[in-house]
């Protein structure tokens, strides 16, 4: 017990720091991947026949290890928080783009013709019809990339973007599994949070009269 | 209002789903779209939105080319009601009726008002504007389909089965309150079934399809008359046929034509000899040429026995009559209303040529009781 105050007494400040940057790092990456994948995959829905190379890319760039990602972006970019967060936005926009392209494909196909005779524009569809239907699938989406995020994020401390990696990493080189410890508890407890917070998200987007239904289904 | 020339539809599989359609249809028409699965109502019916081009041919709403309108405007002045009712399940009521007003740009106030004004038009009270469709019945929710389609008072409204989920029951009942308010807001209707009593009920006209081509197009009162073919006969059904024979036979097909009857210049005790042979209680009088003039009954002869010689004499005329093409359903309307024995049944020159008693309204009622009955049992 007294260890932990003790630790806490020397890097406190550090850890919150480190706790902060770990953070907007991953919330400006999710940010980027939301901004990217939600026009995509609801342009995707336009253009079928494109749908499944896209996602088939996409799934692949998925599959390469992190640290190889990382890597590749150290000769393009260079280090520091900068491609950090352009690593991680690669990561973070295949789950929010199937979940959208999913969710939008999803939606009963007689509502889309009940707008479209109304004469609803292309864009009045998306907006009014679309989005609002897809919208609790698509955060869905958004919450699980945003976790995942977190956890990878540790990651970026080896690209020199800090975050709470660097707590672990400096445990690593110094076998000291407090600074490891002091890394990996604050990674779970944000995911955790922020998992909680989107949750309540989704919840508050999702329209009304659809909430009854998503528990009882 | 409404005209199809020269329209076919070929989708891209080759399959030609309207062939060479050509159609007129007056404003205010309520015109009904049959026939069997797959023969191209609905095809026919989205063309007219766009929501499905035609590949060759025109349709014109009030003599404009629809292919020069611009299709989210054309769309916005037609309703349009979809056969899955499609309501949108994360609106409210008031939402839904009002989405095309909010399309259009109405402020939200008038279109508040105007949602509520179109709820009443089918009796249900406004706190059903606050709920969401899934709480409400299938026929209620078919009823905001419908006002949906009529909340910018547009002038022709498509119709797609739009009551084919209901049950018969409720069904019955929008169908009558559906033709009601039609009448009352003077909308041209072009709605699609496969129902033909709904279609016989409804329509003021039916176009009948098979396989893309139109096979007849007249009133229900024509359809069942003269069937253009077999197909529509079959199409119709005998039993129909049968159950609608009151409604659409002629006095013709169902008088006694051969009436008892006494020329004008004969002698009353002939009159009276003829009426103890046939056991009747009045004459039907013609002059030589058989022209109707009039009738003489038992009363008149007794009352006027001892002054009167010849039929002349107490020839009661302006005898109520009918055309021998009058239909039934009429005639047994006035024979019940004027509290008539008989009509006598004469043609455009006023020849008798027969005569319909309450003795053939039994039959007629017979008929359409128990003839299918007898139709099956003869098969
Ligand atoms: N998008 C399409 N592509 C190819 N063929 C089509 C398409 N839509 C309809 N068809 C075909 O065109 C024909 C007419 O279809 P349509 O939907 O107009 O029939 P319908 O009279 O409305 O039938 P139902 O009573 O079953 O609704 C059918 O043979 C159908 O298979
Ligand atoms: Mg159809």
């Amino acid at each position: 017990m007294s260890a932990i105050i003790d630790f806490l007494n020397n890097n406190g400040s550090d850890l919150l720091i480190k706790t902060w940057e770990h953070l907007y790092i991953s919330v400006i990456a999710a940010a980027l991947g939301v901004i990217v994948a939600v026009p995509l995959g609801i342009l995707l829905t336009r253009f079928d026949k494109a749908a499944s190379p896209v996602m088939g890319v996409l799934g692949m760039i998925q599959t390469i290890p992190s640290f190889a990602i990382l890597a590749f972006f150290i000769p393009v970019l260079g280090i520091g928080k900068i491609p950090a967060i352009i690593a991680l936005f690669f990561y973070s926009v295949l789950p929010i783009l199937r979940n959208t392209y999913t969710g939008v494909k999803d939606v009963n196909k007689s509502l889309l013709e009940a707008g479209r005779g109304m004469g609803m524009t292309g864009w009045e569809r998306i907006r009014y019809v679309e989005l609002p239907l897809s919208i609790p699938v698509i955060m869905a989406g958004i919450r699980v990339s945003t976790v995942y995020l977190i956890g990878w994020a540790t990651l970026a401390a080896f690209i020199g973007a800090g975050g709470l990696g660097d707590f672990i990493f400096s445990g690593l080189n110094l076998y000291q599994t407090e600074f490891i410890i002091a890394g990996a508890i604050p990674v779970t407890i944000l995911a955790l949070i922020v998992d909680l917070i989107l949750g309540k998200l989704e919840f508050k987007v999702t329209p009304k009269s659809m909430r009854d239904k998503e528990k009882t289904a | 209002m409404l005209k199809f020339e020269h329209v076919s539809k070929k989708y891209k599989g080759g399959k030609t789903a309207v062939s060479n359609l050509n159609l007129e249809f007056k404003k205010g028409e309520f015109i009904v779209f049959i026939g069997p699965s797959g023969c191209g109502k609905t095809t026919t019916m989205k063309m007219i939105n766009r929501l499905i081009e035609p590949t060759e041919g025109k349709i014109f709403i009030n003599d404009e080319d629809i292919m020069e309108k611009d299709p989210v405007k054309l769309r916005r002045e037609i309703g349009y009601v979809i056969q899955q009712i499609g309501l949108f399940p994360h609106m409210t009521i008031q939402e839904n009726i009002s989405l095309v007003l909010k399309l259009l740009k109405w402020p939200e106030e008038k279109r508040k008002k105007r949602a509520e004004e179109l709820l009443s038009l089918v009796d249900m009270t406004p706190d059903y504007l606050e709920r969401y469709p899934h709480e409400l019945s299938g026929g209620q929710q078919q009823r905001i389909g419908v006002l949906r389609a009529l909340a910018a008072d547009q002038p022709l409204i498509l119709m797609d089965e739009p009551f084919g989920a209901l049950d018969p029951i409720t069904r019955d009942a929008l169908q009558d309150e559906f033709k009601n308010l039609q009448k009352k807001l003077d909308k041209t209707i072009v709605f699609v079934t496969h129902d033909m009593d709904e279609a016989l009920k409804l329509a003021d006209r039916i176009v009948i399809l098979r396989d893309g081509q139109l096979v007849q197009c007249g009133t229900p009162d024509e359809i069942l008359r003269e069937p253009a073919d077999e197909f529509v006969e079959e199409f119709i059904g005998k039993e129909r046929l049968v159950q609608a024979k009151p409604n659409i036979t002629t006095v013709e097909q169902i008088m006694n034509a051969h009436p008892v009857t006494i020329t004008s210049d004969e002698q009353l005790s002939n009159a009276i000899t003829v009426m103890k042979t046939n056991r009747v209680d009045s004459l039907l009088v013609i002059d030589q040429e058989g022209v109707l003039e009039g009738y003489i009954d038992v009363e008149a002869i007794d009352q006027n026995r001892k002054k009167a010689k010849d039929v002349a004499d107490i020839l009661i005329p302006d005898t109520f009559s009918v055309y021998k093409d009058a239909l039934v359903r009429d005639t047994i309307r006035q024979i019940l209303k004027k509290g008539l024995k008989y009509v006598p049944v004469v043609d455009e020159k006023r020849h008798l040529v027969g005569i319909v008693t309450r003795t053939s309204l039994v039959d007629i009622v017979y008929d359409s009781i128990w003839g299918d009955e007898e139709l099956e049992r003869a098969q």
